[in-house]
């Protein structure tokens, strides 16, 4: 039985582990992309060259630094204007019983299931017939309508989680209810208010399929990608792709730490 | 007050109550934070919604420039599927096939991080979110390099006896439908994550205690407890792995291509707004029934 517990055990393990490997060998490739002299500019494979000189100069492609300008500006206004209505609107549906709340929530649901290319061209549609000009804020509009659901999800999910009785102590101590948000409330809720946002972030910042319909002459960085994929990448894409990836990844693994080590002295 | 102090008395130990019945006074305070958000979702999803059916009904005669009129013509989606049925097919089948090596290859990774990993368990489930750091596009192209004819993977195969000497990977389905299975992984990991962290190791032990097999606790107790998330990971892969276009667009050939590409080249390149905004909704009207038929086959309705 123990021998067998053992196997099973090791045999989930080597699987996972596996699949783990799967979801990082695109990234490894990225990074070895970044390093490697290409034979012809439409060429895919890894050529013997190898060279540092795309992390030298990343932004040595044209028109490179100024998409990674845009897309970060979007990214920006999009999850900022995203997770205050997101995170209000969590509120109204985890803390209060309202006519229309299952509606809402389907409301709130829908955006999410339907696919990019729907949302992305019957907001083409709406901007075209209003005669709106397509470009930085229509993608803004398009951002913050697909980033919305997700904060709403995710913030609810942190309030559902929130134990009501650490409100109700508060509340027992004579604080009054704005109190109760402010020292209470608020500070719980903060880790899930952060994760929505980081989400919107990464969301905004990936996007393609809704910001190619609707971004007119707009480039972001992911549209660069595209672009540039049709006639030959530049290999600096692969830099930032790994950079960006290095920096996101030391991050959260900073983040990580300092919450475990926190969470022991509690 | 008293209301909380009620709710504080009847709380059961450890689980949450509901929240208490909001005060009179208060009753117009969800409304009003519902209404900035409220409204851009009627604006920028409802509205432009209502609109495609609208423009997918008009008169295909007219264009952008001179205008269309409202016809009505429900022939529209005759003709649509008429010329595009292949995609809508390919696009359910690639989907479902990707979804299902998903769950697959998503259900050990998911059972290994949440009971197995101990200490390592949030480093784990970073590197699960990880892929996202990097650009969709650039990852997407990254398999290209994988996946291409001069590269490792191919001449592995090549090299193997019962393979033809122009084996190929990149521009055939199975290198789309790989494309898919990376792309969307981390969204049936995630929820599958979710559900098996949640279940008691104890439950499991015992059915080992009443001398039940591995396998025998894995489909008497393991999977029926973790059927939430796997319903949720399942549609969270499949409905946008049903609407995308990108891997078929850089994998494949326009032999590969699913609806997504024919949508997007009907609004962006043919200009043929009427058949595009038909095609949008045989898409989302295709999503639907699969979904709405597997929540009622899985039995339950927690998705929503």
């Amino acid at each position: 039985m123990r021998f067998w517990r053992w196997v099973a055990d090791h045999w989930v393990m080597v699987v996972g582990l596996l699949v783990l490997a799967y979801l990082f060998l695109p990234i490894v490739v990225v990074f070895l992309l970044s390093v490697n002299r290409p034979a012809n500019r439409l060429s895919y494979d890894l050529s013997p060259s190898w060279t540092l000189e795309y992390w030298a100069d990343p932004f040595g492609a044209a028109g490179l630094g100024a998409a990674l300008r845009v897309s970060v500006g979007i990214a920006l206004v999009a999850t900022l204007v995203a997770t205050v209505l997101g995170t209000l609107m969590a509120f109204a549906l985890a803390r209060h019983r309202f006519r229309g709340r299952a509606t809402t929530n389907v409301l709130i649901f829908l955006p999410m299931a339907t696919p990019e290319v729907v949302m992305g061209s019957s907001l083409l549609a709406l901007f075209v017939t209003l005669r709106v000009p397509l470009g930085f804020w229509t993608v803004v509009v398009a951002h913050i309508l697909f980033c919305l659901s997700f904060v709403v999800v995710t913030v609810k999910a942190r309030l559902a989680g929130l134990d009501p009785r650490l409100q109700e102590a508060a509340m027992d101590l004579y604080a009054n209810e704005w109190q109760t948000f402010r020292r209470v409330t608020l500070p719980l809720v903060l880790p899930g208010i952060a994760a929505a946002a980081l989400l919107s972030l990464s969301l905004s910042f990936d996007d393609f399929i809704i910001t190619n319909f609707n971004s007119g002459t707009t480039v972001t960085f992911p549209m660069y990608v595209w672009g540039a994929a049709q006639r030959g990448i530049p290999r600096e894409v692969n830099v930032v792709g790994t950079a960006v990836f290095l920096l996101a990844f030391v991050l959260v693994v900073i983040v990580q730490l300092r919450s475990r080590r926190k969470a022991r002295y509690v | 007050m008293t209301a909380f102090v009620g709710t504080t008395a009847a709380a059961p130990g450890g689980t949450a109550p509901p929240p208490p019945p909001p005060a009179r006074r208060r009753r117009w305070l969800p409304y009003l934070l519902l209404l900035p958000g409220g409204l851009w979702l009627l604006l920028f999803f409802v509205v432009p919604s209502v609109q495609l059916a609208g423009t997918s009904l008009y008169d295909r005669s007219g264009s952008l420039e001179l205008g269309y009129s409202q016809a009505f013509a429900f022939g529209n989606y005759g003709d649509a599927i008429i010329a595009y049925w292949p995609h809508l097919v390919r696009s359910a089948l690639y989907a479902g096939i990707a979804t299902i090596i998903c769950a697959v290859l998503g259900y050990p990774l998911a059972y290994f991080i949440a009971q197995k990993s101990g200490r390592w368990r949030n480093l784990l489930l970073v590197c699960v979110i990880a892929p996202f750091f990097t650009t969709f596009l650039v990852r997407t192209l990254a398999w290209k390099s994988i996946l291409s004819d001069n590269g490792p993977v191919t001449g592995f195969f090549r090299s193997l006896p019962f393979f033809p000497d122009d084996f190929r990977l990149l521009a055939t389905p199975v290198a789309v439908v790989c494309g898919l299975v990376y792309n969307f992984l981390p969204f049936m990991v995630l929820p599958l994550y979710a559900t098996l962290e949640r279940l008691d190791g104890r439950l499991l032990e015992a059915a080992g205690d009443l001398y039940a097999k591995p396998a025998t606790v894995f489909r008497r107790v393991t999977l029926p407890l973790s059927m939430p998330g796997v319903i949720a990971g399942t549609l969270l892969t499949f409905i946008p792995a049903a609407g995308d276009y990108i891997n078929a667009e850089l994998l494949g050939t326009p032999g590969e291509y699913m609806i997504g590409n024919v949508i997007d080249s009907a609004f962006l390149v043919r200009l043929d707004y009427p058949q595009a905004a038909a095609l949008s909704f045989l898409l989302m009207a295709t999503i639907l029934v699969m979904v709405f038929s597997y929540i009622r086959a899985a039995g339950t309705d927690e998705v929503v």
